[in-house]
């Protein structure tokens, strides 16, 4: 069993809750006194139908206002795979809560309301995630109830869909026509769309081919940590723990430690207590090596034939995540693999409107939830992929000196 | 490539082991809080698996309400001993007695929040700055919001309207004097992935978790376990029953459940089938609808 984390965005209306809700029931991930808290809280709200939404919004101030305000998390598994949901807020405020989910997401979940068809949310989502590269998306044209399974607006809103799509970076698009409320093709096939011959939502969730969504191909390891025991069994060990960003590594394999450029060869893997033959993403090991080199965290082994860029100037797509502006020659601490440097903000090229995608020059200012191109300046050479390539040597965050706070989020591109 | 695709218990495994070692390389002096419960000792076995071949580099911090099951306290000095880390205690008794927090009285008090105090100041006291913990986002809805890493203020308090965003797998963990952390490795594990993830590794549980015979008495939804500091009220009797216990906390709060498990896998078969929540036998919870999101605030597990 494998797990597919998939993200979504939504409000209230647009069905999101009920769908998730929906899922959870179905696969009887719903506790009995879960429900009954939720059947209750309807009750005293004086709703009429119980508030699934009220699963997902858990803190006193979301439940109040009736609104999801942060990333939610939740989890439920088939017989076939394990599912962690991030659930965010879908209005243009919560950029960076949608940003945030759609980070570590193999697929994004979209609604949309088949009376409605596409609107600005709509768009804003896919450019999202079509911005953080998830590999895969399912559109779900819900309400489908609602317009007499009218197979031609299914149609037309897929047509729509598309044409936009085809201005994103997106590979995998499917979709499928339901009614969350009513249950046509979630879990189970609608006898209501016989025009419809894909599969349902659910079991597209559990087959959908997510094995290649690792990079396979470029061998990176970042060392969070050295594994000194200092016992008299394992007296003369040092073993180099970190996750496999990407690549595979073997025993016996050259490597070439970063930044330093000393060469070595893999002397043993470690998988726990477990020696291994080989390591791939995203497992975490420990590597020990067959010549004593200067290695510490923040250094990068990879393959002397396959080597990342290093450079202190950055092409960065940022998403800006403080509620204050950045300060003028503000410095930041920027986080990236395991390794941390300082940075400024040299330049801000553009901004992009996100529900258009659409560039907006000479706005040099950056606010919550803006997304720009900025070029970055760091004090020491950082070992990177770009994020079209590689999720994790790719991404970045900016952390402000003064309050400790994570104020952006970025992902590199390649310079043309 | 499909060889290449992990289990979900081995990315679950290969994602806490990465958050345990960022937790060390970020903080100077990292506590571990060790309950005795199945998901605390899950994340023990973690770290061994983390740090090998080297010792666990944390301090195992227990907060202990005095009202404990005796088996609890003998499976903890003796995991203490295997793994060779150091204990710290936050003893509840000694804060009532220093006079620090007062004692609930009335017909549901319970030393729970009082939890509050004795890790707060057993954090400030050994000079901790993270305190990782077996919490999972599974369990409750305001834990459904926590980061991995996630920060305290200087009163120990949490701020879920304000916390910060956590990408990808970069964890900020940078804070002032006087505040902390809270670390959460197993956040996106599920109950069930627990069990699953201790029949696979074969971990050694407290025999509470099995079904076995015990003297207990029926209150609120539950057969809470007699122990010397149940006062029985009226028309409450004791009788024995084959129970088993989903959590494991203070004996005075934590409910066990009508069960024939008694093995390991017994248990895992028994939790998929289960239609109520783990919490649902913790008088703790049933409070009010956001006690665990109050408590929390407070600086709560």
């Amino acid at each position: 069993m494998e797990i597919l984390r998939f993200t979504t965005a939504g409000s209230v209306d647009d069905g999101k809750s009920t769908l998730i809700g929906r899922l959870l029931y179905d696969s009887k991930s719903i506790f009995e006194d879960q429900l009954d808290q939720v059947s209750e809280t309807s009750k005293r709200k004086g709703l009429e139908h119980v508030d699934l939404s009220l699963l997902t919004d858990g803190l006193r101030a979301e439940r109040e206002q009736g609104i999801t305000i942060d990333v939610a998390y939740r989890y439920f598994a088939t017989p076939k795979r394990k599912f962690i949901i991030a659930d965010t807020p879908g209005h243009i405020q919560y950029t960076r809560n949608m940003v945030t989910g759609a980070s570590t997401a193999n697929l994004a979940l979209i609604l949309i309301d088949a009376r409605k068809g596409l609107v600005e949310q709509t768009h804003r989502h896919a450019i999202i995630a079509s911005l953080l590269q998830i590999p895969h998306m399912i559109v779900c044209v819900n309400k489908m109830d609602l317009v007499d399974y009218d197979e031609a607006i299914f149609e037309k809103i897929q047509e729509e869909f598309k044409e936009f799509a085809a201005k994103l970076n997106l590979k995998d698009i499917r979709f499928v026509p339901i009614s969350a409320l009513k249950g046509d093709n979630v879990v189970n096939r609608s006898e209501l769309t016989p025009w419809y011959s894909g599969e349902t939502l659910l079991h597209t969730l559990e087959n959908i081919y997510i094995s290649s969504d690792n990079n396979y191909i470029d061998p990176r390891f970042a060392v969070q940590t050295i594994i000194r025991p200092h016992s008299d069994k394992f007296h003369d060990f040092r073993g180099y723990a970190g996750r496999i960003s990407s690549g595979v590594f073997r025993k016996g394999d050259d490597i070439v430690a970063l930044p330093s450029g000393f060469t070595s060869k893999v002397k043993n893997i470690f998988n726990g207590m477990k020696e291994v033959e080989e390591a791939y993403p995203p497992q975490s090991v420990t590597i020990t090596l067959e010549d004593d080199i200067d290695i510490s965290r923040g250094d990068m082994l990879v393959r002397p034939n396959n080597q990342p860029e290093q450079t202190q100037d950055l092409d960065v797509m940022l998403c800006w995540m403080d509620d204050q502006p950045p300060r003028p020659r503000a410095k930041y601490i920027l986080r990236h693999t395991t390794n941390e440097a300082r940075c400024m903000i040299k330049d801000i090229k553009y901004k992009m409107n996100i529900n258009t995608l659409s560039r907006i020059e000479g706005d040099k200012s950056l606010h919550m939830n803006d997304i720009a191109r900025v070029q970055l300046r760091t004090t020491k050479p950082i070992l990177w992929d770009p994020y079209k390539s590689n999720r994790i040597t790719g991404s970045l965050i900016l952390v402000d000196e003064a309050t400790n706070n994570t104020v952006a989020a970025g992902m590199i591109r390649r310079k043309k | 490539m499909s060889n290449y695709q992990l289990s979900h218990l081995d990315e679950l495994e290969a994602e806490a082991i990465y958050v345990l070692r960022e937790v060390f390389s970020q903080f100077q002096n990292p506590a571990l809080l060790f309950s005795g419960g199945k998901d605390s000792i899950t994340v023990a076995h973690l770290a061994k698996k983390a740090f090998y071949p080297a010792k666990i580099p944390f301090t195992f911090l227990h907060v202990d309400t005095g009202h404990n099951f005796p088996e609890t306290i003998k499976f903890r000095d003796d995991l203490i001993e295997d793994l060779g880390v150091r204990l710290a205690v936050g003893s509840v008794q000694d804060a009532i007695d220093d006079g620090r927090v007062m004692e609930e009285t009335g017909a549901n008090a319970s030393r729970n929040k009082l939890q509050i105090t004795a890790l707060l100041d057993t954090i400030e006291d050994e000079n901790f700055d993270v305190a990782i913990g077996g919490g999972r986002r599974d369990e409750e809805k305001a834990r459904a919001k926590e980061r991995f890493f996630s920060h305290r203020d200087e009163f120990g308090q949490w701020d879920p309207k304000h916390q910060r965003p956590e990408l990808w797998n970069l964890f900020n963990g940078k804070y002032n004097p006087g505040e902390h952390f809270r670390a959460f490795p197993i956040s996106n594990w599920t109950e069930f992935d627990v069990w699953q993830y201790i029949m696979r590794e074969n971990i050694e549980i407290p025999s509470l978790y099995l079904a076995h015979e015990r003297d207990v008495i029926w209150r609120d939804n539950t057969w809470l376990p007699m122990s010397e500091h149940i006062v029985l009220r009226d028309g409450e009797k004791v009788e024995k029953k084959k129970i088993r216990f989903r959590t494991l906390g203070d004996i005075t709060i934590t409910g066990g459940i009508e069960s024939d498990a008694d093995t390991i896998e017994k248990v895992v078969e028994e939790v998929s089938a289960m239609r109520q929540t783990e919490r649902g036998n913790r008088s703790d919870d049933k409070r009010s609808e956001t006690s665990m999101e109050d408590r929390k605030k407070e600086g709560y597990f």
